[in-house]
C-alpha cells in the first residue's frame, strides 16, 4: 500500500467509516452498520487488494469490481479513507455536480472499475476481466463482489459456470449473503460455486481475521468463491 | 468511366443493367471471382488472420460459428472463447475484455447477439465507456424457413437508441471484409450486420454514400443487400441511386449533395433499408431539416409479425421489398 499519503485520508481507519457515512446519511447510529459491504470492502482495500490512488491506472493493478451497485455508501466511504476521492465529496452525494450517484458510475468516480446499479452485470464482466489479464500475461487479482439476491439473476450463473471450466484463478468472487434472496439458495451459496469447480470458504462477513484468510489462503488454481454472511438487518 | 454488365454470366441473370451515370467502379469488377463465399466467410477469415497479428484481439462467442474459428481458438486459447450458449455472458465478458484493455469481437445470430442480451450491450459496453465490434449474421429474415426466432428485423433500430455506436450494413462479402478490418482498426463501439443475401457487385467502404446513378424526379437510398432489388425496381426511372453500406454515422453531406444535383424544387427521398421499416428516417430528416422534403420509408413491416415460412425472396415479396415492389413504391410516391 501507498504509505508516503499525507492527506487525512491516508491517516483514516475503519473506525472512521462510520463518520464518512454519515457525511452522506447525517445519521451516524445505525445506517453504517447496515451496511452489509462494509466489512468486506475495508479488508479488500486496507489487506488484499494491490491498488491505491497512485496506482489506480495501472495495468497491473488488482481489479475491484462492485456489482451490486446499490447501497454504495460504504464503498464511497471506503474510497474516500484511502483517499481515492475526497472526503469533501461525501456530502454533497448525488447532487447535480457530483461525481457520486446512488449507483456508482465507473467513468466518473476514481477507484471504481465499472459502473453498476442493474444487478447481475458485475461477474461477467469479472469473467473477461480476468481472462483479459491472463491473456496479456498479467497476474492482477479481480475481485467482485455480489449479493446473495443479486445472484437470483442468471447471468450470474452463466458466468460462474464459464470462470470453473476457463479455470480462471486470478478471480474471486465474494458473495455478501444477507438472506435477501427472495427464494433462497437451498444447500447453501458457496455449492454453487463449488459444483462449477471453484473452491470457496464461507466466512463470517463482519470478521476481519476470517475475510482476509478467505480471500487469501486458497489453492489459485482456479476461481475462488468467498461467501460472507451477514446477519439481516445489520445487527453486529 | 462506366461499367458494363455481363448479364449473360452463369449466376447473374438478374443482375441490373446499370445506366449511363454510374460512377464509382466496384469494387470488384463483374465476372471477378469473389474472394470470400459469403459474408459470414469474409468476417471468419478477416478476424483470424487478425488474430495472428495483433496481441490485443479476442474473440468471444456463444457457439454460432465456433468451427469457423476453431482454427484461431487452437492458436489462441486465450483470445479466443466459446462460452457456449451463454449470450448475456458473451457480451459481459467482451465487456470486461475491454476494461483489462483488449480489442473484443463478439458474434451470434442477431436475435442473441443484440435483442437478447440487449441491456449488457448497453451497460457492459457503453456505460462502462468501452469499445467492441460487434458482428451479427442471419439479419431480418435470412432464414425464413425458420421462423420468428431467428429474425431480427429491429436489430439496427435497436442499436439505433444506444449512444456512440457504428453500424456497417454490407451488401456483398467484399465490403463485409472491409468494414470488418475497419472495425478492428478502431477503439469504438461497432455493429456489423451480415446477411446471407448480397449484391452481385461491391462497392468501395468507408467514403460516404456512393451514387451509382443520377437522375432528376428523387433520390432513392438503398442500404446494404437491398442495393439489387432497388437498382432492377429503379431501372428506366429518372432517379439518383444512393448506395449505403455504412447508415452511422449518416452521410448527411453525401445526403444533401445528390438532392442537390437532381435539381428539382423539393427534395423526394425514398430510403430502402432491408429491416425495420424507417429505422434511418430520423437521419433523413435530420440532414435535411433545413430544407422542405418528402420521405417514403421501405423496410420490413412494423405493424405484423409476418407468419410465414418460405423463401428469403417470399419474404421481401410480402415486405414491398423486391424489385417489383419497390418499383411500385417509388412510381407510387413520385407520381403522387
Amino acid at each position: 500500500m501507498c504509505m508516503a499519503l499525507t492527506d487525512t485520508a491516508a491517516r483514516r481507519g475503519y473506525r472512521d467509516l462510520p463518520y464518512l457515512i454519515s457525511l452522506m446519511t447525517g445519521d451516524e447510529k445505525h445506517t453504517a452498520a447496515a451496511e452489509s459491504t462494509l466489512d468486506v470492502l475495508w479488508v479488500l482495500y486496507d489487506r488484499v487488494l494491490r491498488v491505491s490512488p497512485g496506482t489506480a491506472e495501472d495495468p497491473d493493478r488488482d481489479r475491484f469490481l462492485l456489482s451490486k451497485g446499490h447501497g454504495p455508501m460504504a464503498f464511497y466511504a471506503v474510497l474516500a479513507a484511502k483517499g481515492f476521492i475526497g472526503e469533501d465529496e461525501l456530502p454533497g452525494w448525488a447532487g447535480a455536480g457530483s461525481r457520486l450517484g446512488h449507483h456508482p458510475d465507473g467513468r466518473l468516480v476514481p477507484g471504481a472499475e465499472i459502473g453498476s446499479g442493474s444487478l447481475g452485470h458485475g461477474l461477467p464482466l469479472a469473467v473477461g476481466t480476468a481472462l483479459g489479464l491472463r491473456a496479456q500475461g498479467r497476474t492482477a487479482r479481480t475481485v467482485v463482489l455480489v449479493g446473495d439476491g443479486e445472484l437470483d439473476e442468471g447471468s450470474n450463473h452463466e458466468a460462474i459456470a464459464l470462470a470453473g471450466r476457463l479455470g480462471l484463478g486470478r478471480l474471486t468472487a465474494v458473495a455478501v449473503d444477507n438472506a435477501s434472496s427472495r427464494h433462497g439458495w437451498p444447500g447453501g451459496i458457496a455449492e454453487r460455486f463449488a459444483v462449477e469447480g471453484w473452491s470457496t470458504a464461507t466466512v463470517d462477513g463482519r470478521d476481519h481475521g476470517a475475510l482476509y484468510r478467505a480471500f487469501t489462503d486458497h489453492p489459485g488454481d482456479r476461481p475462488h468463491a468467498v461467501v460472507a454472511r451477514i446477519r439481516p438487518g445489520g445487527a453486529r | 468511366m462506366t461499367h458494363t454488365i455481363d448479364t449473360a454470366a452463369p449466376g447473374l441473370a438478374l443482375r441490373p443493367r446499370l445506366g449511363a451515370h454510374e460512377r464509382p467502379g466496384p469494387a470488384v469488377p463483374a465476372g471477378a471471382e469473389a474472394p470470400f463465399a459469403s459474408m459470414r466467410d469474409a468476417f471468419t477469415h478477416t478476424v483470424s488472420a487478425a488474430l495472428d497479428r495483433r496481441e490485443d484481439l479476442a474473440v468471444v462467442l456463444a457457439e454460432i460459428s465456433a468451427d469457423a474459428f476453431a482454427a484461431a481458438a487452437a492458436a489462441h486459447p486465450d483470445r479466443v472463447v466459446n462460452t457456449g450458449i451463454r449470450e448475456q455472458a458473451m457480451v459481459g465478458v467482451a465487456g470486461g475484455l475491454a476494461l483489462a484493455g483488449m480489442r473484443p469481437v463478439l458474434h451470434s445470430y442477431a436475435p442473441f447477439v443484440v435483442e437478447r442480451p440487449f441491456e449488457q450491450l448497453k451497460l457492459d459496453l457503453g456505460h462502462q465507456g468501452v469499445g467492441a465490434v460487434v458482428v451479427s449474421i442471419g439479419a431480418s429474415y435470412d432464414w425464413t424457413e425458420g421462423g420468428r426466432t431467428h429474425q431480427a428485423p429491429g436489430d439496427v433500430a435497436l442499436i439505433n437508441t444506444l449512444p456512440g455506436w457504428t453500424v456497417h450494413v454490407p451488401g456483398h462479402p467484399v465490403e463485409a471484409a472491409e468494414l470488418v478490418a475497419d472495425a478492428l482498426a478502431g477503439t469504438g463501439r461497432v455493429y456489423v450486420r451480415l446477411s446471407n443475401r448480397a449484391n452481385a457487385l461491391a462497392w468501395p467502404t468507408g467514403a460516404g454514400f456512393q451514387r451509382l446513378r443520377e437522375g432528376r424526379e428523387g433520390v432513392v437510398l438503398a442500404v446494404g443487400p437491398a442495393l439489387d432489388a432497388v437498382l432492377a425496381g429503379t431501372a428506366g426511372l429518372d432517379v439518383t441511386v444512393l448506395y449505403a453500406a455504412t447508415v452511422r454515422p449518416f452521410d448527411d453531406a453525401g445526403l444533401r449533395a445528390a438532392v442537390a444535383a437532381t435539381g428539382a424544387d423539393g427534395a423526394r427521398i425514398v430510403l430502402v433499408e432491408p429491416y425495420l421499416r424507417g429505422t434511418s428516417s430520423p437521419f433523413v430528416h435530420a440532414a435535411l431539416e433545413d430544407s422542405p422534403h418528402r420521405l417514403r420509408a421501405l423496410g420490413v413491416d412494423r405493424d405484423a409479425e409476418l407468419r410465414r415460412y418460405g423463401t428469403p425472396a417470399d419474404h421481401d415479396a410480402a415486405h414491398g421489398l423486391d424489385a417489383a415492389g419497390v418499383r411500385r413504391s417509388v412510381r407510387d410516391f413520385l407520381g403522387g
